[in-house]
């Protein structure tokens, strides 16, 4: 994996007093031209990307002056398209959930979920988890958050689970590298795993499992919220794209890199044998692998589309993906601080439990 | 004599954090007192649900993100 890939941490976005007082001034005619700024920009960036293909075989096949139907010729034309197709979709999605963030502060979403009851709770926890901007080294702080304001033990978890699970730079990847389906796929089973396990750990009333001082914590806004207008919120969108199309694009070009790589070159069925279907045991092992590392999502692609390329099974991928970047030691020796050890068991438990169902599953339906 | 504190269990922003801090206050040339926070207890007791937090004279001035030295500045006056 790639240890030294930083967690996306504690939000993106850093904006200055002047800059909000000075925003707040902006009158209707500013949001307009905002407006029409934007369906400028959605048309202009929908032209390049449509023209991404026809520039892609031009560079290879023109300029390069590859011959066609050879290894080189196509492994480059792959490289050339995918590299900014991918890169263009990982903007226009950062920069949307971005600006979605700005509206789901924690403060805010805690107010939700307090008092929820379970079921519905659950369901809302593993939702609010995709919009609210999170981080594995405010795990803590938040998770203690939660608690004390009455949202439940196993709503806390749902929205443990699927914050960082179900992530927006995975979704891009596998959308523009795997299609729709792949993307769906993971982003249902994702959201389904949060709220079941969620609601497991509910049932199974584990309160005495948490450090007693916890419950012991006042805590409240200790931050004043500002009521932010739309030019602060596209300067989140636009820190959002620096900060993490900033710090993942290396990632997604080895990914393609690697996919253009083996294109043609590494025979195809090259790892069908131990992570095909046939290897029923495949997917256990690719959680028990699996959980104890620790990569962001964007590191992991190149991983998974190496995987996927030569013949792993689609399930048994889906499996190693999730179960690295939602469960890893480091956030065990975090945890640790407000839960028992019992706790933490039936957590990382309950939710490998549900990777390795999907795992099955997918390998099962296609 | 102002008392900064940095509350973060020593990831990687909040060191970032710490640094661009002390860059504003130098520049500032404001006297300070900093302490970094690790216990999550104590940075419990700021009622932060995000880290890095800075905080100054006991307010908490930012949490959850990293301002540049800039923007620490206005924070520190």
């Amino acid at each position: 994996m790639n240890p030294s890939i930083k967690p996306a941490c504690c939000g993106t976005a850093s904006l200055g007093e002047q800059d909000c007082s000075s925003a707040n001034v902006v009158s209707k005619p500013t949001l307009t031209r905002y407006i029409l700024l934007g369906i400028a920009g959605l048309a202009v960036w929908w032209m390049v990307y449509r023209s991404l293909a026809p520039f892609a075989a031009w560079f290879t096949y023109s300029l390069l002056t590859l011959p066609r139907g050879t290894h080189l010729g196509s492994a480059m034309e792959f490289f050339v398209f995918e590299s900014p197709k991918v890169l263009m979709l990982l903007t226009l999605v950062v920069f949307g959930v971005g600006i979605v963030r700005s509206f789901f502060t924690p403060e805010r979403t805690r107010r939700i979920l307090s008092g929820k009851r379970e079921s519905v709770g659950n369901v809302l926890a593993a939702l609010l988890g995709i919009v609210t901007p999170f981080c594995s080294c405010s795990a803590v702080p938040l998770f203690i958050g939660f608690v004390t304001a009455g949202v439940p033990l196993g709503v806390t978890f749902s929205f443990l689970v699927s914050a960082p699970m179900v992530n927006e730079v995975a979704l891009v990847l596998l959308f523009g590298l795997f299609g729709w389906k792949v993307a769906g796929l993971y982003l249902g089973t994702g959201l389904l795993i949060a709220m079941v396990s969620g609601w497991a750990i509910g049932r199974l009333h584990m309160e005495k499992h948490v450090e007693d001082w916890v419950f012991q914590t006042h805590t409240g806004n200790g931050v004043k919220e500002e009521p932010l207008d739309w030019p602060t919120r596209i300067r989140f969108g636009v820190e959002a794209v620096k900060d993490i199309v900033g710090r993942v694009w290396l990632y997604v070009l080895l990914g393609i890199g690697i996919g253009a790589g083996i294109h043609d070159y590494v025979p195809e069925n090259f790892m069908a044998s131990i992570m095909g279907k046939s290897a029923w045991w495949s997917v256990p092992l690719a959680v028990i692998i699996g959980v104890p590392m620790y990569s962001n999502a964007a590191g992991i692609i190149p991983v998974v589309q190496a995987l996927l390329g030569k013949g792993a099974a689609l399930g048994t991928v889906l499996a190693f993906m999730m179960s690295v970047i939602a469960l890893s030691l480091p956030e065990a020796v975090i945890l640790r601080k407000v839960l028992k050890l019992p706790l933490i068991f039936t957590f990382f438990g309950v939710v490998a439990a549900g990777i390795l169902i999907v795992g099955f599953l997918f390998n099962w339906i296609l | 004599m102002k008392k900064i504190q940095i509350l973060g269990t020593g990831c990687a922003k909040c060191q970032k954090l710490t640094e661009n801090t002390v860059t504003a206050a130098n520049e500032l040339g404001v006297p300070y007192e900093l302490e970094k926070v690790t216990d999550i207890q104590q940075i419990m007791a700021f009622r932060v649900m995000m880290t890095p937090a800075l905080v100054v004279n006991g307010v908490v001035k930012v949490a959850g993100k990293v301002p540049s030295p800039q923007e620490i500045k206005p924070l520190l006056g």
